[in-house]
């Protein structure tokens, strides 16, 4: 490929040293993530999958082998530098949306931009942020505050906020855990939208059918990758949204 | 991060726990209302004194004769006749810095004016003395250094003596009689009230201390000598120059005087009122301390409560320092706004203690400022260790943190 990869991994391993007892959570994971991929992790608890998220994220470092994003060697760099990488260069959205109470939704949207290095003017925090919550569908309700908003709304606003910074990788840890499954849809629809405008995005789940809306799965078991292919007959958010309609409008005129 | 970002998230944060915020703020409150109301009163009281020792003149130093010793007893300072006019001009020639001086003889009259009779004490002084007192005339003027000479039959007066002996009528230039001498009134002294020691400064008489030598009770030997120096900076150089005129002049092993200055009183006189104000700071002090730790008590709550939160802002970039901030500026906010608030209800309580007891009371600014930076400090000191704590959660664990 003539790119570079987003996400370098080689022989990432992660001990946890917990007593006398050592947990081998990441046992030697090589993995390339190039721009523009839509990539799913996939694996039961106890596969290494959210160790791995973290290691990815950098909220962690590996224990062994070297990390590269975006050309950046992250294995090595210390809390700060790493709270600067997350800041510039990843966004995160999680299961239980994580948005801070009784902030209205540009505000938590335009949170990422207090710890940018190169300071955002004030009036450009806000424009960028509203322009972020227009990209999910929430452009309406940017003065709302979180209990004011649906589950799928919060997670959007999430996304949002993700998206702020302009990182190089959205990374997602479960993110439609908490949601149910028209809501799911519409959200990995949000996803497939920002895909293809060329976001790069990694998203942990255990859910299969939600893997269907990605573009790669990687199955992780015992810390290993179990298998790394492609996704076959890809589901369209929009199409199954349409067709979820058609089967409700049906139930209702029965 | 920005300062002003941080501040609004901390207003943010404490308007949350409005209750919480207001009651962990009163221990900084009560702490400097009391610092500030404590000041203001030991303040007004030291200065009440201040003002009565000034009142006596400006860097004066007194030198009273020695001490009287026969058969065995010993007569205490100012009963031995050592002191005399010629040491006075000694001094005034001799000593540098001398800016005043008038010796002084005392003694205690019954005089009589007007039909009138009254007991006062009759001072013997220089024409210096008015300006060594910082004594202002109400009529007239002292009298000369002419006056002096001549030893003149001219007085000034008290306000207590003219309103004994005239109840009706102008003083000035009428006279009065001491010892069945005539004196005539040229100065009327304007009121000075009660000196530190209770006594009434203006039940006076003043005459040249010639007049007072010769005419009145022929003395020889004067009581003791006023001495003013031209500044404060110069009192300890003066009082040194008079000590060496005079044991040299005396040619006498024991010192057989006593110099003594107005600073000296000044301490003397202040000494409680500077007890008082150590004491009520200290205790004043106790109640700041413990407010810190009211402090340091919440703001471990808060990191408790905000670790997911923290978690948040550290995943999306937040560094330790960051956090350190936040939490700090959390901290200094409360601590600083109740310090404002304690200055302004220390500053009402001050003012209904001195509208119920009519104490002269004095807010110094200083104090004031002492207290806000104080009190700041304190946010500082006492939310260092959970902003801290809070700068150092692992990002994974907080984010997890339920």
């Amino acid at each position: 490929m003539p790119t570079n990869p987003v996400i370098q991994l080689s022989e990432i391993h992660k001990v946890y040293h917990t007593g006398d007892v050592d947990v081998h959570a990441v046992r030697g994971v090589s993995l390339d993530i190039f721009p523009g991929e839509f990539v799913a992790i996939m694996g039961s608890s106890g596969s290494g999958k959210s160790t791995l998220m973290n290691l990815i994220g950098a909220l962690d470092r590996p224990t062994g082998g070297a990390y590269r994003l975006d050309g950046i060697d992250v294995a090595t760099l210390d809390r700060d530098r790493l709270a600067e990488i997350r800041n510039e260069k990843i966004g995160f959205v999680f299961q239980g949306f994580n948005l801070l109470s009784r902030t209205n939704a540009v505000e938590n949207v335009e949170m990422p931009m207090l710890y940018n290095r190169r300071r955002v003017v004030r009036h450009e925090q806000k424009r960028r942020a509203l322009s972020c919550l227009d990209l999910v569908g929430l452009g309406p309700r940017a003065d709302h505050k979180p209990n004011q908003l649906s589950g799928g709304q919060q997670q959007r606003v999430a996304i949002a906020r993700a998206l702020v910074n302009q990182p190089s990788l959205l990374l997602a840890d479960e993110p439609t855990g908490n949601l149910d499954s028209q809501t799911s849809i519409e959200i990995m629809g949000v996803f497939q939208k920002l895909n293809g405008q060329g976001i790069t995005i990694v998203m942990v789940t255990h859910e299969l059918d939600i893997a269907r809306y990605t573009k790669r799965t990687v199955i992780l078991r015992d810390g290993k990758v179990l298998t790394d292919a492609p996704v076959g007959n890809r589901l369209d958010a929009e199409h199954e949204l349409a067709q979820l309609k058609q089967a409700q409008q049906a139930v209702k005129l029965a | 991060m920005r300062i002003l970002a941080s501040l609004r998230i901390a207003a943010r944060a404490l308007r949350r726990n409005k209750m919480r915020s207001v009651l962990t703020m009163l221990g900084i409150i009560i702490g400097v209302g009391s610092v500030i109301s404590a000041v203001s009163i030991t303040t007004g009281a030291t200065r009440q004194v201040e003002d009565k020792v000034a009142s006596m003149g400006l860097n004066v130093i007194q030198v009273y004769s020695g001490n009287f010793t026969s058969g065995g007893m010993r007569g205490g300072w100012g009963s031995a006749p050592t002191l005399t006019v010629e040491d006075t001009k000694a001094i005034q020639n001799e000593v540098d810095g001398i800016s005043a001086i008038s010796p002084e003889v005392r003694d205690r009259e019954q005089i009589m004016a007007n039909g009138l009779n009254w007991n006062t004490q009759t001072l013997g002084e220089s024409p210096d003395f008015a300006q060594i007192r910082n004594w202002d005339f109400a009529e007239g003027s002292m009298f000369s250094d002419q006056d002096v000479r001549t030893l003149a039959k001219v007085a000034v007066v008290g306000k207590t003596v003219t309103d004994q002996l005239f109840p009706n009528i102008d003083p000035l230039g009428q006279i009065v009689r001491i010892r069945d001498i005539p004196f005539k009134i040229v100065g009327l002294l304007s009121p000075k009230g009660f000196n530190l020691w209770g006594q009434d400064q203006d039940d006076v008489i003043i005459i040249p201390y010639t007049s007072h030598m010769r005419r009145v009770t022929s003395r020889t030997f004067v009581n003791s000598i006023l001495v003013q120096a031209a500044s404060e900076g110069l009192i300890p150089k003066v009082q040194d120059g008079i000590t060496g005129v005079l044991l040299a002049r005396h040619r006498s092993l024991d010192q057989d005087f006593t110099v003594r200055n107005q600073v000296e009183i000044m301490q003397t006189a202040t000494a409680t009122a500077r007890i008082m104000s150590v004491l009520l700071g200290a205790i004043a002090s106790v109640s700041l301390v413990v407010g810190g730790i009211g402090i340091m008590n919440i703001m471990l709550v808060s990191v408790t409560e905000r670790t997911r939160e923290i978690g948040i802002r550290m995943a999306v970039g937040a560094r330790a320092r960051d956090i350190l901030v936040q939490f700090l500026i959390e901290a200094v906010t409360l601590s600083a706004v109740g310090g404002i608030i304690g200055v302004v209800l220390g500053v009402i309580a001050t003012r209904i203690v001195a509208a119920a007891t009519h104490w002269p009371t004095v807010t110094p600014l200083i104090w004031v400022g002492a207290a806000c930076v104080s009190s700041a400090l304190i946010g500082i000191i006492s939310g260092f260790y959970p902003a801290w704590k809070a700068s150092r959660l692992d990002p994974i664990e907080a984010l997890r943190y339920e």
